[in-house]
């Protein structure tokens, strides 16, 4: 009862779009250690770049660039409202998610929907040059495998260590002369900038791009990461960069698997929401129970000095 | 030679206006040139750590300036002063990244008044210097580089913290009992360290503690702060010749812990 291979490589082709949401939500929720609901809302806006753009006949390429920058826009924002004005990061997350969704439409040209079949897209001019079947794929992985890259080399710079310390030890990057504000500014747009570049990634891979399809995607990235971890493990960074991609691929071709099997499509959301509260409930059991075992160990020990 | 850290009437009040009002710091004046190494002792509550975070800018002042090798820093964030300010907390968590390497926590403490860029983090050439300074600790932390910082002992991180507070040659070291979180063996052996790094004509250090023995011991001179004032300098001769017994009997120091 397993889904066919075509099935499969459709999966694996979205799969290499989230991924590059999944590494935006690691660097939010990971990096920096906090929750970013922004990405709700800054997908749709790469999506709505993304469309307009391509709709007006543009380059494909130019239009997923202006993507991420609009997807960065919006992450700054909530950067802004976080650590200039005091704001919680989870309630600047929501207020931009909110507001992004007037600016969308407003994007959009107050349609709630952009039919993309007509114009040029990425995967069009991939299925051009490159064999049908695996064209989507192919193009899917070169981006992934840029952004990987890119970030990996990135979070290894002066810039990138510091960057890193922030969701580790705020005092500790401030003794180092760095503004943690400054830091957590930087890492809200780079993250939403991924964020937006795979919404604009998103719409020309489905051809279309619409006002409600951010619903849930910062849960769909979280899943990703934290699927990844699960399966391929957290021990280096470049590991831990593959890992969050690789969940995000895995988590596609199980939601397909999940519907060859018979479930709605509209149940999908609900799946996603308890996968994730699975596998934080996990990691939480994991940590209670190497605090137990511990414990034992300390009891036993103390047993055999009496 | 003139003054590296001048402090001119500084005053800090918490809670102003409040039932909870308290006057933290009360027209502080201190000098410190380089090289001198100055101990800081005082009953809780006494403005020990204000002080500290006065001069830090964790907490601004309410009157007063902090003057750091000739310049006015009283009105700089706590991130700008920290180019020129290397500081090591009581907790041996709050001084490194502990999900990050030894030698990436030293490479962000290295570059601290070098521009941050996209820069190779850690070259070869900071590897080899960092090898060989982390001999100074005679940890052999040397040969574990690579390892995360979560892994090593409260000993080993709090002179990790302290060799990473020195390594950006700063004009100041701060350390708010940097040693009281550790067992005998490890404090005294971060002691000496701190003995060796201080040991410096550029830099000067000011060191908080609760130990009055090691107050006395370690530096060339030592201030007793009461109720947010400097009750007392102690320096040359007279400090040669202090005891810890002597301490209390004039000062009828009544906290238990400053014993210790």
């Amino acid at each position: 009862m397993l889904i066919t291979y075509s099935a499969l490589l459709g999966s694996i082709e979205l799969g290499m779009i989230y991924a590059i949401l999944a590494l935006g939500v690691f660097i939010s929720f990971r990096t920096l250690n906090m929750p970013d609901l922004t990405v709700d809302g800054s997908i749709v806006t790469g999506m709505a770049i993304s469309a307009v753009i391509c709709s007006h006949g543009m380059n494909p390429f130019l239009a997923v660039i202006g993507a991420a920058v609009g997807g960065a826009i919006a992450g700054a924002i909530t950067g802004f409202l976080h650590t200039k004005l005091k704001m919680q990061a989870i309630l600047a997350g929501i207020l931009v998610m909110l507001g992004s969704y007037s600016i969308n439409l407003r994007i959009m040209g107050k349609t709630p929907n952009i039919p993309l079949t007509k114009s040029r897209t990425i995967y069009k001019i991939a299925d051009e040059i490159l064999p049908p079947k695996y064209a989507g794929i192919i193009m899917g992985l070169v981006f992934l495998v840029v952004v990987i890259v890119l970030l990996y080399l990135f979070l290894q710079t002066r810039l990138g260590l510091v960057f890193r310390a922030t969701g580790d030890n705020e005092d500790m990057v401030k003794a180092s002369a760095v503004s943690c504000d400054a830091m957590k500014l930087m890492g809200f747009a780079l993250s939403n900038g991924l964020v937006g570049l795979a919404g604009g990634m998103l719409a020309q891979n489905q051809a279309f791009a619409d006002i409600n399809s951010g619903v849930g995607m910062m849960v769909i990235g979280l899943a990703s990461v934290i699927l990844g971890e699960v399966v391929f493990g957290s021990k280096t960074l470049l590991r831990r960069l593959i890992a969050a991609s690789g969940g995000a691929i895995l988590y596609r071709i199980l939601m397909a698997q999940a519907l060859y099997l018979g479930m709605e499509s509209t149940d999908m959301k609900l799946v996603s929401a308890v996968i994730v509260a699975v596998a934080l409930t996990l990691g939480l059991l994991g940590e209670k129970g190497a605090k137990i075992t511990k414990k034992r160990a300390k009891k036993t020990g103390g047993a055999s000095n009496e | 030679m003139s003054n590296l850290l001048e402090i001119k009437n500084i005053k800090k009040v918490f809670g102003e206006g409040t039932v909870n009002e308290k006057l933290a710091l009360n027209d502080i004046n201190l000098e410190l040139k380089g090289g001198d190494f100055v101990t800081v002792i005082g009953n809780n509550g006494a403005g020990k750590s204000t002080l500290l975070n006065c001069i830090a800018g964790v907490y601004s002042v309410d009157e007063g300036s902090v003057i750091l090798d000739g310049k006015d820093i009283t009105k700089q964030p706590e991130h700008k002063r920290a180019t020129n300010i290397g500081r090591v907390f009581q907790d041996p968590l709050k001084g490194t990244a502990f999900d990050m390497t030894i030698e990436q926590n030293l490479a962000i403490a290295y570059y601290k008044n070098k521009p941050r860029g996209l820069q190779i983090g850690i070259t070869k050439k900071d590897r080899d210097f960092f090898r060989e300074r982390l001999q100074l600790l005679e940890m052999g932390l040397e040969d574990k580089m690579t390892q995360k910082v979560k892994l090593l002992s409260g000993g080993q991180r709090q002179a990790l913290t302290l060799f990473m507070a020195v390594i950006a040659e700063p004009k100041l070291l701060l350390l708010d009992e940097h040693t009281a979180a550790l067992d005998p063996a490890a404090s005294a052996k971060v002691l000496e360290l701190t003995k060796k790094f201080a040991d410096h004509s550029d830099m000067a250090t000011l060191m908080i503690t609760h130990n009055m023995e090691d107050a006395l011991h370690y530096g060339n001179r030592t201030i007793l702060m009461k109720s947010g004032q400097i009750a007392m300098q102690l320096e040359g001769e007279e400090r040669a010749h202090m005891t810890v017994e002597k301490l209390i009997e004039k000062f009828s120091i009544t906290s238990d812990r400053m014993l210790l």
